[in-house]
């Protein structure tokens, strides 16, 4: 199925005969075990509004992010939260589109400054699994008008419905960015990320990648220049200062996490409380990790069968996910386990959503 | 604005209510003589008033759960309350509710600088917050204007903003996790320290649920280290279409101020009779802040100052000193006590995208004429979150009635422009029945299946947020 309107999905969901669908922006992000019939949602796509004085943008949930890229380019604008694309580390081709990105909650490094892609979604349109069209939010910065389930459907993974169309706000490119590397240990390297992070300078990346903590500002000339010095004082220690697009390959590199490229295990996407990053890291065998968020985001590399023991490193710490299994592992479950209080929330929000089960998958 | 009829059933019951209550609470924690429970009967949407059957006041998440399962096993509705701050009536009873207030819980968990946050107990006020931080170097950023009295439940339950919120984003941005005690007592916990929930954002769908789908009595909070400093300038113009277009610029200029604030001719001559504040006597005025260091300030005032001569304002004012800040800030802070002064007033809170400013403004003050209700408008241009500020005489026989089809009126107005109703005070029962004008049946039909699944018998707050009608056959049961 390969609707090109909002109305055309409707009726295709309202007549379904059964499931599951597999929902389908680009390919470039889904995870976990795929089943069904594919429902390519591409056909959903369009600019709908672009007012950059007002830092807004509205799409069709199939616009390809590439487009929209280009687009706000144009104005000197981006989306704030640095879109990863993991098509290189989990072996895809396709193109990425924003509902895709806006199901995954897809965030990068900026999201310790700017927020993730939920903190940037303004308003969303969506086909519920009994093929109705509901829409929440809008186009404005400030909206506490009914319930948020922009937030819901925002990292949803296609599990409530089928995102037709969202808003996001903008944000204008800086005038520069200068990244402050330093060779360090992990335990160093997470300190001064903390040390940054804690700093009133306005960090826009924290991270730390095959030995060197990187720490980012973005912002006018005069600026980031100050803040970049008074940082490489307050942190101690040697700082290289890399700018412009050597900065930018080096944040495009943790972002897309291309230290794990082409790597052979399983690749596990872990969120956790920053303080515990190194302490997770040592006791999962201290191999390769790219670790950005201020330790609150890591990409692990583990060997097959390695499931029960990162689950259990990152209990009451975090929760993991198995975003490419080697083989072995294909039969994990690629989402944590949801927290057991919420579990029934959780079903219960679901199959109101989608009664039928289209998309279970 | 109409309330549901209170269920006399109920009322009949409220011994019995007030007895189970006393089980399981300390004496000094339930209230239900007539003229204590008059302390309650109302938000700071004041023009309306109802006293509860009763009043709880628990000091523990316990305590909240034991409240709460005597209600629901009693099928006693249940008004959540903070601090009573509310301008849309959000914590306004019924005759047939136990109010449940958190104020007695206010006490910081834990504070935690290498991970950047502090957990409280919700009762605790808004600015305590960064008043435990602060020593520290940190803040908590969403700084609504009653910050001094609002609590942090609050704040969660309406989504509220701030003056500063250009920059870092309103409550739903700035909170990591709370713990919500669902109607039937039952408690559990919703995210934590980390920065992504594992399933489903539940948090983000319950902060600014109103307090319907929950009591938060605790919330993990992101804290920021605090800048270097911050300056702001003021920027008067001799037409609101100029200053609208001068808002514009400077955000697509790349600079990001902190705040960016506007206020209209009758609002700006208010203020000065008032507060004698020294503001020129323009059409509209910006007051806009910056933070850094001193040199960062220069480097974003001075290309602020390039943007707004480039619109031939007739007063660009920085501020040279902390007491000359001050004064700039001054006659924006009393710009409310200033309409106060002059009248009763209702405070509306619609958003709409910037570029539609001037013509909103023109349009409110041909309704002015029309509905011969003076108004003056002061809000965060920055995100277009607009405050008019409709001026009335509550003793005058008709003038709410009038003053509220007129703010409807710019409501819809918002609405049709492409903004929204509320931008940071909530629903309630004030903007409940104009909820039509923004979603269609099927967008709250999404919205109240949300309620079904935390509040299956809808007894918490359930007067609110919904069209009455819309709402009818759930509250019915």
């Amino acid at each position: 199925m390969r609707p090109v309107s909002e109305d055309e999905l409707s009726e295709m969901l309202r007549g379904a005969g059964g499931g599951p669908f597999r929902l389908r922006g680009g390919g470039t992000r889904a995870i976990g075990r795929m089943a069904g019939e594919v429902l390519d949602c591409s056909g959903l796509g369009g600019v709908r509004l672009y007012e950059p004085g007002a830092l807004t943008l509205v799409v069709g949930a199939g616009t390809a992010l590439a487009e929209v890229e280009v687009l706000l380019a144009a104005e000197r604008q981006r989306l704030a939260f640095e879109v990863p694309d993991l098509r290189g580390l989990l072996g895809r081709a396709g193109v990425s589109t924003m509902g895709g990105v806006v199901a995954a909650n897809a965030s990068g490094p900026r999201r310790v400054q700017s927020g993730a892609c939920r903190d940037s979604l303004l308003g969303v349109r969506f086909v519920d699994g009994a093929g109705m069209a509901i829409r929440n939010g809008g186009r404005v910065m400030k909206n506490v008008t009914g319930y948020d389930l922009v937030k819901l459907m925002a990292g949803s993974r296609g599990r409530l419905g089928v995102l037709t169309e969202v808003s996001l706000r903008v944000q204008a490119m800086p005038e520069v960015e200068v990244t402050l590397v330093g060779a360090r240990a992990a335990g160093a390297g997470l300190a001064a990320l903390r040390g940054a992070l804690q700093s009133p300078f306005d960090v826009s990346g924290a991270a730390f990648d095959r030995g060197r903590a990187l720490i980012r500002v973005e912002g006018m000339e005069g600026s980031v220049r100050y803040r970049a010095q008074e940082l490489r004082r307050r942190l101690g220690g040697d700082w290289a200062l890399c700018e412009g697009a050597e900065s930018a390959a080096i944040w495009a590199g943790v972002r897309d996490v291309a230290a794990l490229v082409g790597s052979l295990g399983s690749i596990w996407r872990l969120v956790v409380t920053p303080t515990a990053a190194e302490g997770i890291v040592a006791r999962l065998g201290g191999g390769t990790a790219v670790i950005d968020w201020g330790g609150g985001l890591l990409w692990l590399e583990t060997p097959p069968g390695q499931a029960e023991a990162v689950r259990a490193a990152v209990a009451g710490q975090g929760h993991a996910t198995l975003m490419r299994p080697a083989p072995g592992d294909e039969d994990v479950p690629a989402l944590p386990p949801e927290p057991p209080g919420l579990v029934a929330l959780s079903d219960a929000l679901r199959a109101r959503f989608d009664p039928r089960q289209l998309f279970a998958a | 604005m109409e309330m549901p009829a209170p269920k006399r059933a109920i009322i009949g019951r409220k011994p019995a209510i007030a007895a189970a209550l006393r089980e399981v609470l300390p004496a000094d924690a339930v209230i239900d003589a007539p003229e204590e429970t008059r302390a309650y009967e109302c938000d700071a949407l004041s023009a309306y008033a109802c006293q509860p059957l009763a009043v709880t006041l628990p000091r523990s998440t316990a305590e909240v759960a034991a409240v709460l399962k005597v209600c629901h096993a009693m099928g006693v509705p249940v008004v959540p309350r903070g601090s009573g701050t509310s301008l849309a009536g959000g914590a306004l009873p019924t005759a047939d509710c136990v109010v449940l207030g958190i104020g007695r819980m206010n006490r910081v968990l834990e504070t935690d600088y290498d991970n950047r946050l502090i957990r409280v107990e919700a009762g605790r006020t808004n600015l305590s917050v960064t008043g435990a931080v602060e020593a520290e170097g940190f803040f908590y950023a969403p700084d609504p204007s009653s910050q001094l009295a609002c609590a942090i439940a609050g704040n969660v339950a309406m989504n509220s903003g701030g003056a500063h919120c250009l920059k870092y984003g309103v409550t739903t941005n700035n909170l990591l996790g709370v713990t919500l005690v669902q109607m039937d007592g039952t408690v559990v916990e919703i995210g934590g320290p980390w920065m992504e929930a594992p399933g489903l954002d539940l948090l983000g769908v319950i902060c600014g649920s109103e307090g319907q789908l929950g009591v938060v009595t605790e919330a993990t909070l992101r804290i920021l280290p605090k800048p270097e400093g911050a300056r702001p300038v003021l920027v008067g113009f001799d037409s609101n279409e100029v200053a609208g277009a001068c808002v514009s610029d400077i955000i697509k200029s790349g600079i990001l101020p902190v705040a960016i604030e506007f206020m209209d001719r009758p609002c700006i001559r208010a203020t000065e009779a008032f507060a004698k504040a020294g503001y020129p006597d323009c059409e509209a005025l910006l007051i806009i802040e910056v933070e850094g260091s001193p040199a960062e300030i220069d480097e974003q005032l001075a290309r602020i100052r390039a943007i707004a001569l480039s619109h031939n304002p007739v007063e660009f004012r920085e501020a040279a000193d902390e007491d000359q800040a001050k004064r700039i800030w001054l006659g924006r802070k009393s710009a409310f006590g200033a309409m106060g002064q002059i009248n009763d007033y209702m405070c509306l809170d619609g958003t709409i995208p910037v570029s539609a400013l001037p013509y909103v403004l023109r349009r409110i003050g041909e309704m002015s004429a029309e509905f011969g209700l003076d108004v003056g408008n002061v809000f965060h241009a920055g995100d277009g979150n607009m405050h008019p500020l409709i001026l009335y005489n509550a003793n005058t026989p008709g003038d709410l009635e009038r003053c509220e089809a007129f703010g409807a009126e710019i409501l819809k107005l918002c609405v049709e422009v492409g903004g929204c109703l509320t931008g940071e005070h909530g629903v309630g029962i004030e903007k409940r029945d104009l909820m039509t004008v923004q979603f269609s049946p099927e967008d709250l039909e999404a919205q109240m299946r949300v309620k079904d699944v935390f509040d299956p018998k809808w007894l918490l707050n359930p007067a609110k947020v919904f069209p009455l009608s819309a709402s009818e056959s759930r509250r019915a049961g």
